[in-house]
């Protein structure tokens, strides 16, 4: 190139390791995140704010990497679907687990989205309905499930997690 | 133990799943390779235009700016792309052969199509050129509306065709006039079902790079159809077809419009990475997918029914026109689709059908979900509903006393399908379905108490219930490699190639169950023309069927193998011995076995010879080409709710019941028809390509275009009835567009029901609130000047 764009230093944290980067004010997160990273986890559909399968988190938060320019993220904590199951040998995270055993998933393409947007709900709402659930995801597109599947693998991932704490505290589960 | 060894028919969860949920699986957007370079496409702005000067030096200048390639520059490898399927041996058809160009050269043809493109160091710097590149048009008349598109003034898609129409096929059998003579009753309707998007949350895309080393092209592309692209490619490219290795790798949904073949962009990207030396990107963006990726649904059919004083069908007429947009590549599958599937499950002794298929300046239609199916199917389940209505039948009534019974199988249609064979159903048994839908929906009690109540309230609930057939499982062929590892894994390669479907595990299931080893040893490949280099591809609901009989075939045959050399290897008979738990041991002395990874290792021995007539290892490759499709059935019922003052409309209940043949994954199948009737959900009340009269595409972004999100669809209860097909060893049928099919039919039926409006007769799809609201607006006034 002859004329190279100028470039600005970011230092940030994605799924706990550091980085020190230099980027072009107009790179987008997702860009950076997939090309620059080499994070392909996350998708990207529309890149105007839909789709929601580039949906990440930023300091917990879920947000769409396309509507972020990637020079925002300076001093930020990031973690993407790479970050849920860091060890491709481990188990994956109950939550994925509970995706593919109730077949939330098809094509996958919309899938990371999905785990990013559930993560912090179900920090927060560990025990939703049905309702709930379909709220949270509402702003994710998937053109494949009908969403059911995703639903059912929702509220699965709930009923075994209260199982699981109840017997933790040395109770029965309910039956 | 041994119940638990059936793994056909079993809730499977599916092995490619993984992979997926912990973001490692490779989609075409996320292959780097060294020294890539990225393209971006100049489109046309205008529907129809004649195409002037290009002007690109400014673009040139550019930093990082590779090239801009225009028609011109393409020499003789500018070519118009191929007609996919030729037209059907119909006598009296009539069709005119338009395809693609890669780049437009004297005139566009539809907003989007490409007229340039720019090479660069990042997609970034791409699109700044295309910013700079300067093209003159001259616009022209635009053909947009079907019915003006055939007026002797219209302007003309291809100036050297007399007039816009595409083609004409007739087909008919029996006397539909002898048959209207003779009727008690004939209805006369006019029915419009408008364009829609399959919108893929992937968007299309394709990397390509020459290796100088080897002599050979790696292709990543999302196609459908791995191998069909390849072949075409290394054709077009002067290539042998080993010499190009394409890679479809994991595709983020299909639906259909990923295997029109050959994109514009299927064809340059390759062509651009032998040039260049250099590998070469290009992912779509989404305006572009709204643009420039295939489209389906816009047809109009006038079409009149004759019954008997019972209601019974005597003879059906239709006349239709077909948006095939500014080209026809893909021949004449969607309308043939149409007009085969108009039949339905019912006998209809005498059918008059005529289609025209019209070019307008709109994207190319080629098959999306339901490929003109649901088209069919909204015809003739409407028309019996106004029979119904007439004659003061209920829904179930006029379905029961039309439907083919079971001792009428096969049922020859005589009329030619899709696949250029008569239309012959191979089984069928269509009354339980109705039944149990009827059961499962709470027919009984919807009508005696849930409704009335509801009203009594002032709220307009809504009920119905339509059945349909689908064709499935269409040939030509598939082939199966299937292998033991000495591992002891099982490998199983073939060439469909799958966006989402579940083959990684459908197909496994089936190994699985041969070789008595766990669905989680059998690695699935697929969509590699390197490991496997024969077939099709996925359309149609077929790969389950034809993959997977071919699967079923190579599966058996290592069986044999396996047990013919432990038999050998164990001094006993074959009968004396059995597979089970990934291993063949003596029925009578368990103790006496033999793992399969260690049989593979003695069937490719150090030393000595394999013995003549028989081949090394345990491997078989089978190829499954299905005489004809097989036929799939089904009945939809619903529970919606209009809002009488916004008339947004709400789905309380949805309920499928669906006979595919034999059912090999039922959480797979489950899964196929949520998201099929979620796609008809979208196609009823939600998603509209809404073009001016310019042919400008006034909603070309997710904002404006809306796809059914978690809170639209409701919960879809599945139930299944199993007819097995006679066609196949493993009994099966498609599965992948039942959901999608009938809904339109079914919310038109349940919307009248909601309403209960004298008048008013829902004869178009997509409808959204307003329409809605429209059509009652003029029911009423109807009435009230009547009255
Ligand atoms: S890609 Fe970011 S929301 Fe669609
Ligand atoms: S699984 Fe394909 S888009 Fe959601």
């Amino acid at each position: 190139m002859n004329e190279p764009n100028p470039t600005r230093e970011i230092e940030f944290e994605v799924n706990g390791t550091t980085f020190r980067r230099a980027v072009e004010p107009r790179r987008l997160l997702s860009d950076f995140l997939r090309h620059d990273l080499g994070l392909t986890g996350t998708h990207v559909g529309c890149e105007h704010g839909v789709c929601g399968a580039c949906t990440i988190l930023l300091d917990g938060q879920a947000i769409r990497s396309c509507l972020l320019f990637a020079v925002q993220i300076d001093g930020a904590h990031l973690t993407t679907v790479e970050g849920m199951t860091p060890e491709p040998a481990a188990p994956m995270h109950p939550l994925q687990q509970a995706f593919q055993r109730h077949h939330g998933l098809q094509c996958g393409f919309c899938t990371p989205g999905f785990l990013m947007t559930l993560l912090p709900f179900l920090e927060e709402n560990p025990d939703p309905t049905e309702d709930e659930v379909r709220h949270a995801i509402s702003g994710n597109l998937c053109r494949c499930t009908g969403y059911q599947h995703i639903v059912d693998a929702v509220l699965g991932w709930a009923r075994e997690r209260a199982a699981a704490a109840a017997e933790g505290e040395g109770r029965e589960p309910t039956p | 133990m041994s119940e638990d060894r059936r793994v056909l028919g079993r809730r499977t969860p599916r092995n490619e799943d993984p992979r997926l949920l912990t973001g490692r699986a490779l989609f075409v957007d996320d292959v780097q390779r060294p020294g890539m370079v990225h393209v971006a496409f100049v489109r046309s702005p205008h529907a129809h235009a004649r195409l002037g000067a290009i002007d690109a030096s400014a673009a040139l200048q550019m930093p990082g700016v590779l090239g801009v390639y225009t028609a011109d520059d393409l020499g003789d490898y500018w070519q118009p792309g191929p007609l996919l399927v030729p037209p059907p041996p119909v006598s009296g058809m009539e069709f005119h052969e338009r395809t693609q160009v890669p780049l437009a050269r004297d005139k566009v043809r539809h907003v989007g199509e490409p007229v340039a493109l720019v090479v660069a160091e990042s997609r970034y710097l791409a699109e700044d050129a295309v910013e700079q590149i300067f093209v003159d048009y001259e616009p022209l008349p635009a053909v947009v509306d079907l019915v003006a598109a055939l007026e002797p003034d219209a302007a003309r898609v291809h100036d050297d065709l007399d007039s816009n129409l595409a083609a004409f096929v007739p087909q008919s059998r029996g006397d539909y006039a002898a048959a209207r003579a003779e009727a008690h009753l004939v209805l006369a309707r006019t029915f419009d079902y408008d364009r829609g998007a399959s919108a893929a949350i992937e968007n299309r895309g394709v990397v390509a790079e020459w290796d100088p080393r080897e002599d050979r092209l790696t292709i990543w592309d999302t196609t459908q159809a791995p191998i069909p692209v390849r072949n075409g490619l290394a054709a077009m490219l002067g290539l042998s077809e080993h010499q190009v290795h394409l890679i479809a790798p994991f595709i983020g949904g299909g639906f259909g419009p990923k295997i029109m073949m050959f994109y514009p962009e299927e064809v340059l990207i390759p062509w651009l990475a032998l040039q260049l030396g250099v590998p070469v990107k290009w992912i779509e963006d989404r305006s572009e997918n709204f643009y420039a990726t295939t489209q389906e649904r816009g047809q109009i059919h006038e079409a009149e029914i004759a019954v008997d004083t019972e209601g019974r069908i005597l003879g059906v007429r239709d006349r239709f026109l077909h948006d095939t947009g500014a080209y026809d590549p893909y021949g004449l599958t969607v309308p043939l689709n149409s007009q085969c599937t108009l039949l339905g499950p019912y006998r209809i002794p005498a059918y008059d059908s005529e289609m025209r298929a019209v070019f307008t300046n709109k994207t190319i239609v080629t098959p999306y979900r339901g490929a003109g199916r649901q088209h069919g199917v909204f015809v003739i389940e409407r028309l019996l509903d106004l029979v119904a209505r007439e004659l003061d039948l209920d829904p179930f009534e006029v379905r029961r006393r039309n439907f083919l019974q079971p001792e009428d199988f096969p049922v020859d249609q005589t009329i030619i399908y899709q696949d250029f064979q008569p239309l012959v159903y191979d089984s069928g048994n269509y009354e339980p379905l109705l039944d149990q839908a009827r059961q499962r929906i709470g027919w009984d009690q919807f009508l005696e108490s849930e409704q009335p109540n509801a009203r009594a309230e002032g709220r307009l609930l809504g009920i119905g219930v339509v059945a349909y057939v689908e064709g499935t499982g269409i040939g030509p062929f598939e082939g199966a490699r299937v292998q033991i590892q000495t591992s002891g894994r099982v490998t199983v390669v073939t060439g469909v190639g799958t966006q989402g479907q579940g083959h990684y595990t459908v197909l496994a299931q089936i190994a699985a169950e041969q070789l008595a080893v766990p669905v989680t040893s059998v690695d699935v490949i697929t969509g590699d023309t390197d490991q496997f280099h024969w077939g099709t591809g996925t359309f149609a609901s077929r790969g389950a069927v034809v993959a997977g009989n071919a699967v079923h075939a190579a599966a058996v045959e290592v069986r044999a193998k396996t047990l013919a050399i432990a038999a050998r290897l164990l001094e006993v008979t074959e009968d004396e011995l059995e597979l089970v738990d990934s291993e063949v041991r003596v029925v009578s002395d368990p103790t006496r076995s033999m793992a399969l990874g260690t049989l593979a290792a003695e069937a490719n021995p150090m030393r000595g010879a394999v013995t003549p007539g028989t081949e090394p290892g345990l491997e078989a490759t089978r190829y499954f080409g299905p005489h004809r499709g097989a036929t799939a059935s089904g009945a939809h019922a619903m529970v919606l709710e209009v809002d009488p003052e916004t008339y947004d409309v709400t789905i309380h209940r949805y309920v499928v019941v669906h006979d595919c043949g034999r059912i090999l994954n039922p959480l797979i199948v489950d899964g196929q028809v949520h998201g099929g009737v979620a796609q008809g959900i979208g196609n009823c009340f939600y998603e509209e390509l809404v073009y001016d009269e310019n042919g400008q595409l006034m909603n070309a972004s997710l904002m404006d275009f809306l796809l059914p999100t978690s809170l639209d669809v409701p919960r879809v209860e599945v139930g299944h009835e199993e007819t097995v097909s006679p066609l196949n060893e493993l009994g099966t049928k498609g599965a992948g567009e039942a959901g999608a099919i009938p809904t339109g039919a079914l919310f038109a039926q349940a919307l009248e029901n909601a309403l209960d409006l004298p008048g008013l007769e829902i004869l178009q799809i997509p409808l959204n609130p307003s329409k809605l609201w429209h059509l009652v607006q003029r029911a009423r006034a109807a009435h009230t000047s009547a009255g």
